[in-house]
């Protein structure tokens, strides 16, 4: 079936199984490469993308419920010349180390900082349950608070 | 470009490989035999167990491009351990560049920049220092010759600073000396500059590769493509010791996407137009495995006993048969304690891109064995190892699990029978039950004491599966000579050598699934049992657990590091002996690969939840060339280690390695994470040691006794679990 979304701001229509997890329309069709391919049993959140502002597990999304949504990758969030906030926070704090799980963590936390800009650590420990097997948490907790006063204090992003 | 050619080869750079002056623990082995000797100090001084490639030219290892950025060719891989940014500044400061200039990569197998050994052991830049520095130095000094050259100088009449030689009042970037040059003088290697004189070395630079990984680039071997690319999934097996023997691929022919089936010898697999085709058609395959026999939990925890399997005493001071001597009034104390099959669990699955086409291979993958992953495809596609290029990519974590990979080979011969690149990598399910786990271990500690109190005699005999053996950090002959498994025994000697009879043995136990190294090999549970049983034979004695140890840590060199860092852990930690309330505080100290790490953790009981508050972490890495990363592997370690003490476990059941997901496999997430870690770093020697396993050691035998304290009970297995 044909699928029409916009992901990072860009109307696309694709072809695929509308059964297919939108993770490899994702990675395979549109070569985003950001979102990443963990567990495929949504156990993990290497794979967070969002939603129509929604942290969603892109491998367990199946392609169909894409249709008519705005979704918004990795790539999407920041670049390089232009981070996110989130991003911003993740590089001042020097979080990631084998670095495959962090975009999935960046994704999360933007999502729960649109909706909650800042969040106490309990809010923390119940929204991002990624997994990181590096063990970066404790530099990713202090990214996150950080990256909540960023938020709060730049008026592109509050 | 700097060209390799013409280029006047001199041995510049003499480096004794299996010499130098290693950190020794100083045990007195029980090695009659000196090559045997020779292996427990490779243990010891990780530069000397690391890096066997060509440090004899510059040339393979830097290219300077016209925009004088510097790109460092790394025979190691990237796993998060932050390799390459300590490489980037060693080489930044004697090349005398910005570091922001210089670009990190791995180098494929075609540069010919190859290291012989694997990535891991917490060696790299320890192996590196003397001849990276060296290399950077060399390749400065070739680049002011050339640079004099062009400015019509002597070189003495120049100077190079900053990615530019000038002189007479003329200034060229690195990029516009190397422009044209394909010849090159390869000059003595130069005095290394002072220490104090770095600008970027021991201190916290960003990592090279930290805006990549903020972005999402696609690094990961998991990212990789060629053009036209096809799909592979192979059938892999679920149960213990499953052999292949023949498949059934009727209802998989014909399937939507199909391109072939790949039947071999050893493996079936599928390649198709998309991974989910290919998925879909291999699960329609039916395989015939033979399993000769049926395992349970129970079956793998009575082999894994101390008394089985071949024994090998790995160290012993004072008299034989200390039992024998005791007097009367002496007590004797014994505990055992025991760890759990751990899975590697890296998030990143196993995989590869290959293309084969006319006489060569390329595959892009994620492997800490570079050189071994070229030998095994070159082998079985009948080519020579020259005509294989591996072209290493960012691991999604490492951990030890890239230290086989067998799939490389199935993904070549995949790409050979469709005449087209191929990608195929693990689902979740087959990476948890195809893992070469940490073996599960057992251990008996047993204690003489006299009538003062005084420790007479400490013994630890520890049983475990293969951690070493077959892994390409250790030559295969390795274990017939030392008798037992050198990855298993890491931190299975005891440390406290001021006791006046000391002995470790090693029992090694064949298992029926693959083991191998998990961060740290053996540090972890056997430091759980040392570090547990001190801290009981502490509390049945009356005395201060951490003095306690100062009492029986020997006075030389590496004696005075562990006293340092304990000493130092103590204060900084303000180490409290007692609960308070539901909190209390846990010690553990370790020393592995010549680097001693202590801890003082801070623990909650609550609702007999076991909940890490707070750890206090101080280590002697020699010279940490980068704190901040240095930091950031004992954050990681603390974490990892933690993960693995509480809640780690996999188990057999009707021969199936279980569970087969996260989650279920429970790992520490964020909730359980330490809130406050603070690490101390004591440069004790000013030359980098061992950092990314060290601080795994004490971890465990930390939390148990913290939660001891906090409840009288003590935890004597891996998972704790007060439940």
């Amino acid at each position: 079936m044909k699928v029409t979304f916009t992901i990072n701001g860009e109307s696309k229509t694709v072809e695929t199984d509308g059964d297919n997890p939108l993770l490899w329309v994702i990675r395979d069709t549109l070569d985003l490469k950001g979102t990443k391919f963990g567990c495929g049993k949504a156990a993990c959140g290497a794979c967070t993308i969002h939603v129509d502002g929604e942290a969603v597990r892109s491998c367990s999304f199946a392609a169909k419920y894409a249709e008519g949504k705005n979704i918004t990758t990795i790539e999407g969030l920041g670049n390089k010349d232009n981070p996110h906030p989130v991003q911003q926070a993740w590089i001042e704090e020097i979080v990631p180390q084998c670095g495959y799980c962090q975009p999935g963590f960046m994704m999360a936390t933007a999502a729960m900082l649109s909706k909650n800009p800042n969040p106490t650590d309990e809010d923390i420990d119940k929204k991002i349950i990624n997994v990181c097997r590096c063990g970066t948490y404790y530099r990713m907790r202090k990214a996150i608070k950080k990256a909540a006063e960023l938020t709060t204090n730049s008026p592109i992003n509050s | 470009m700097a060209e390799k050619k013409k280029l006047s080869r001199r041995k510049f750079i003499v480096r004794t490989l299996l010499g130098g002056t290693g950190v020794l623990l100083g045990a007195t082995y029980l090695g009659r035999n000196t090559l045997r000797r020779g292996f427990y100090d490779l243990m010891d001084d990780p530069s000397m167990l690391t890096y066997m490639g060509d440090t004899e030219n510059p040339v393979i290892w830097f290219q300077i491009s016209n925009d004088n950025v510097v790109t460092l060719h790394s025979p190691k891989v990237e796993m998060g351990q932050g390799t390459f940014t300590g490489m980037a500044q060693m080489a930044a400061d004697e090349l005398e560049i910005d570091v922001d200039n210089i670009q990190v990569v791995h180098a494929a197998t075609s540069t010919g920049n190859i290291d012989q050994m694997s990535t891991g052991g917490s060696t790299s830049i320890a192996g590196f220092w003397q001849p990276l520095r060296e290399l950077s130095a060399t390749m400065r000094e070739m680049i002011k010759i050339e640079g004099a050259k062009k400015l019509e100088l002597d070189v003495s009449q120049v100077k190079a600073t900053n990615g530019t030689v000038s002189g007479g009042g003329k200034t060229l970037t690195y990029g516009e000396v190397v422009d044209g040059v394909t010849e090159w003088e390869i000059p003595d290697v130069p005095a290394l500059k002072d220490p104090n004189d770095y600008k970027y070395v021991g201190k916290p630079v960003p990592r090279v590769d930290l805006v990549d990984k903020v972005v999402g680039a696609p690094i990961f071997g998991m990212d990789g493509e060629f053009p036209n690319m096809l799909f592979g999934a192979v059938a892999r097996p679920s149960k213990i010791g499953a052999k292949f023997i023949s498949a059934d691929t009727s209802k998989a022919q014909g399937m939507p996407g199909v391109v072939k089936i790949v039947e071999e010898v050893d493996f079936v697999g599928v390649v198709a137009k998309s991974m989910i085709e290919a998925e879909n058609a291999k699960n329609a395959i039916s395989v015939k495995w033979n399993t000769d026999k049926s395992w349970e939990t129970e079956d793998i925890e009575n082999l894994i006993q101390v008394g089985n399997g071949n024994d090998m005493i790995i160290q012993k001071e004072g008299s034989s048969g200390w039992e024998s001597d005791a007097k009367e009034v002496d007590q004797f104390y014994s505990a055992e304690y025991s760890s759990p099959i751990g899975a590697h669990a890296q998030i990143e699955p196993n995989g590869a891109v290959a293309i084969v086409e006319n006489d060569t291979a390329t595959l892009m993958i994620s492997t800490q064995v570079v050189k071994i992953t070229r030998s095994e495809v070159a082998k079985r596609l009948g080519l020579d190892e020259e005509q294989v290029n591996i072209v290493p990519t960012f691991l999604g974590g490492g951990f030890g699990r890239r230290l086989h990979t067998p799939h490389a080979v199935q993904v070549a011969v995949m790409s050979k029978a469709v005449n087209a690149p191929v990608k195929c990598f693990f689902n979740r399910k087959e990476e948890f039950q195809n893992d070469t786990f940490r073996p599960p271990t057992h251990h008996v500690m047993k204690a003489q004491v006299n009538d003062e109190g005084v420790i007479t005699a400490l013994q630890h005999d520890f049983a475990s599966g293969d951690v070493a053996i077959d892994s390409a950090l250790v030559p295969g002959f390795a274990h017939t000579i030392v008798g037992t498994d050198i990855g298993a025994i890491r931190g299975g000697q005891i440390q406290y050598r001021n006791i006046e009879n000391v002995r470790a043995i090693s029992w090694h136990v064949e298992l029926p699934f693959a083991t191998s190294w998990w961060r740290s090999l053996g540090l972890l549970a056997n430091t759980f049992a040392i570090e547990s049983f001190m801290d009981e034979l502490a509390i049945k004695k009356d005395k201060d657990p951490i003095q306690m140890r100062l009492d029986y840590i020997q006075n030389d060199e590496a004696g005075k590091r562990l006293r340092k860092v304990i000493e130092v852990a103590r204060e900084k930690g303000g180490y409290a002996n007692t609960a308070n309330g539901n909190r209390a505080m846990g010690f553990a100290a370790s020393t592995d690969a010549g680097t001693p790490c202590a801890h003082v953790v801070e623990v909650l009981v609550e609702n007999n939840e076991i909940k890490v508050e707070k750890v206090t972490c101080v280590i002697d890495p020699g010279f940490a060339v980068n704190p901040d990363q240095v930091k950031a592997q004992c954050e990681g370690s603390i974490i990892m280690g933690m993960s693995a003490s509480l809640y780690e476990k996999m188990y057999v059941e009707k021969s199936e390695l279980r569970p087969t997901i996260y989650g279920p496999y429970k790992m520490a997430l964020m909730r359980h994470a330490p809130k406050e870690i603070n690490v101390e770093i004591i440069n004790g020697t000013g030359t980098p040691g061992a950092v990314g396993e060290p601080p795994l050691g004490p971890i465990a035998a930390a939390i148990a006794n913290a939660v001891f304290r906090i409840t009288g009970k003590r935890l004597r297995q891996m998972p704790l679990s007060l439940a």
